[in-house]
């Protein structure tokens, strides 16, 4: 019990009734009985629990790949190729007889850094250009906005498709396409969570203490975000595994001979009818993969931010 | 409320109404014409930073090298960004879009040759979709937690988070090869191709008009699974957003006051629920549609067939810049578009928009 320290008066009392207390002590207390709170309602969904779990689940794959993997993904074997599932090769080989098993383990590895990437360049991009429109108002709003209207005027693929084939094909313009059609949203939503709270009483408050701009928005608005942008991306994972997928499935993403899902299928594609587990195996990775962090963005959603839909 | 803010009476409140929904329309069409304008800049920008010298990808790198400038000068590529791009900005309006180095015909030509069948596709996938999508949302909604709810949540979830390409390769394998129900790849059988005329664009269409009955069965035949494939995901996106407005519009007062004047519960859900929700529904289903454009760059590819997306990513492979951008620019703008009637559908059917 870490936290009795600084809180004597509940010594004895156990961890739960000082979390769910009704009377905090301290906003230490407070903050940990909200948050407390929110993870026994978000355990109660049993489908969000699924979608936390599965996420958990690739991300240990994704880290202990080398650990996992049976064989080495990029050995070829071609004497061994088009195999079906068996005890040397778990989920069959692929047509250079490259072990599936290994390489779909792999595969959580690229997928997953190609998501992390995406989401550490859009939700700062989105967070700061949706308050600083929201904040600032007038004609930078107007500015920013029609710039974010432009992006968002595309459907997400057909933008990504150009901006590759601008770059020249592979995971790191996949990234910067997929992050340049993935910040309007959040942009859009940081505005908007902004401009509900620019004209409220607390703001007034700290303005009259002589707080300056800066500080207004780093410290009194950013955080009314955050819980809303966390939900909007989570919710938008999903998105992004299909689109690097589609990317890669159309030769514009990560390239052979990388381990990528979508690359694998579209390397493979022509055996669906006689092999057909070759390509349709990582074809069940997107999904499953795509499916869990919907989950728990629904999931995310109830508890933090039940108003958007 | 300080005094401005307050509502204005009477006559000078309609009038200032009126004007300000002429502001209103007047406004939003010149936020379309800067998106647009903003759109043709992006094309551009994106066009001019491609590392594939154009010069290079029409006459090789074998080329004596006085042609390669006489080319460079043709293309205007010796000029500065600005010219460019007003040059660029000049021949678009007039509907020139370049030629494409792999047809060899102006990219519009090549457009308006590929985009019907992929109107066909989309409008096909969209009415299966909508005829579905909206009743299952509404019945979910109205048996919020029950059994039949939990189902059309858990289709709706696969639905939308199922990759299309990976479905179209499932679906290939299971009805075509398994079950030999459905017809291959392309878009009619070797027998009739070439048979029906040009008229619409749109095969399944055009075999009709021509009275070619068995040529137009065909053509449906191929046009059934990639239809039916994307109007799945396309419903799974209709029956979420369905369900989500019903719920809320079912909390509504006036749905409490609607049973206690003892309305029937489907008055009350198709006329009342239906009716409140429509308006905003239309808005989510013309951005849905305008997004089924990317769908159908996936499942053209996959079934081979002749539409816009196919032709997208063809040109793509082939580094073939003029059809990439000017496929690009049409779906941007058909995008812009479509939110723009969606919005103006919503002021027609939602008064609360206005």
């Amino acid at each position: 019990m870490a936290d009795a320290h600084s809180t004597p008066a509940h010594t004895t009392v156990p961890r739960r009734d000082w979390l769910l207390s009704d009377a905090p002590a301290s906003r230490r207390q407070a903050a940990w009985g909200k948050a407390y709170r929110m993870w026994l309602q978000f355990r109660a969904n049993h489908l969000a629990m699924t979608g936390l779990v599965t996420v958990v689940l690739l991300i240990v794959v994704a880290l202990a790949a080398p650990l996992l993997a049976t064989h080495d993904p990029a050995v070829i074997n071609l004497g061994n190729r088009l195999q079906p599932p068996s005890a040397e090769n778990w989920l069959g080989t692929d047509d250079l007889g490259r072990d599936l098993y290994s390489r779909v383990l792999y595969g959580a590895r690229v997928t997953l850094g190609m998501v992390v990437a995406v989401v550490l360049l859009v939700a700062p991009i989105g967070l700061v250009v949706g308050i600083v429109a929201g904040y600032a108002g007038g004609i930078i709003d107007r500015i920013l906005m029609r710039v974010t209207d432009i992006f968002l005027a595309f459907p997400r693929l057909v933008l990504a498709l150009a901006f590759v084939a601008a770059l020249r094909p592979g995971v790191t313009s996949a990234v910067i396409a997929i992050a340049l059609t993935a910040w309007p949203p959040l942009a859009r939503l940081a505005r908007s969570e902004t401009l509900t709270v620019r004209r409220s009483d607390y703001i007034s408050a700290v303005k009259l203490t002589g707080a300056s701009p800066a500080r207004i928005v780093v410290r009194h608005i950013a955080p009314v975000c955050i819980p809303s942008m966390i939900v909007r991306v989570s919710l938008d994972i999903s998105g992004i595994i299909l689109t690097a997928a589609g990317l890669g499935f159309l030769g514009m993403g990560a390239q052979p001979p990388m381990p990528e899902w979508g690359t694998m299928i579209a390397t493979t594609s022509g055996f669906i009818l006689d092999q057909w587990w070759v390509p349709t195996i990582p074809g069940v990775a997107i999904l499953v993969a795509s499916l869990a962090f919907n989950l728990l963005g629904d999931g995310l959603r109830d508890v933090l931010d039940p108003k958007q839909e | 409320m300080t005094g401005p803010d307050l509502p204005p009476q009477g006559w000078s409140r309609l009038a200032s109404g009126a004007l300000a929904r002429g502001g209103d329309i007047a406004s939003s069409l010149l936020g379309i014409l800067v998106t647009l304008f903003g759109l043709v800049l992006l094309t551009f920008v994106i066009g001019r930073t491609m590392p594939i010298d154009p010069v290079v990808a029409i006459i090789g790198d074998k080329a004596p090298p006085g042609v390669a400038e006489r080319i460079r000068e043709e293309l205007g590529l010796d000029r500065s960004l600005i010219e460019q791009f007003w040059i660029y900005l000049m021949k678009l309006l007039q509907g020139d879009l370049g030629t494409s180095v792999m047809t060899g015909q102006a990219v519009t030509a090549d457009i308006l040759q590929f985009f019907p069948s992929t109107l066909e596709l989309a409008t096909s996938a969209m009415i299966v979709a909508l005829l579905v999508g909206v009743p299952l949302g509404i019945l979910a909604a109205a048996r919020q937690d029950s059994i039949f709810d939990n189902i059309v949540r858990v289709i709706s979830l696969l639905g939308y988070s199922v990759p299309v390409f990976v479905l179209a390769l499932v679906c290939l394998l299971v009805f075509y090869a398994k079950l030999g129900i459905a017809p291959g790849t392309g878009s009619q059988g070797i027998v009739y191709q070439g048979m029906v005329p040009f008229t619409t664009g749109m095969i399944v269409l055009d075999a009709a008009l021509d009275g070619q009955w068995d040529a137009f069965w065909d053509a449906l035949a191929y046009l059934a699974m990639p239809a039916f494939l994307l109007a799945f995901i396309t419903m799974s996106l209709i029956v979420r957003m369905t369900r989500a407005f019903m719920l809320e519009a079912l909390n509504g007062e006036y749905v409490t006051a609607a049973r206690a004047k003892g309305l029937s519960e489907a008055r009350i859900l198709w006329r009342h629920g239906l009716g409140n929700i429509a308006g905003r529904l239309v808005t989510v289903i013309a951005v849905i549609y305008a997004g089924l454009l990317e769908g159908t760059v996936l499942t053209e590819t996959v079934f081979s067939r002749p539409g816009l997306g196919f032709y997208l990513t063809r040109s793509l492979l082939n580094a073939d810049m003029n059809a990439v951008l000017g496929a690009t620019l049409v779906i941007g703008v058909i995008y812009v578009c479509l939110n723009l009637l969606a919005d103006l559908a919503q002021r027609l059917l939602d008064p609360r928009a206005r």
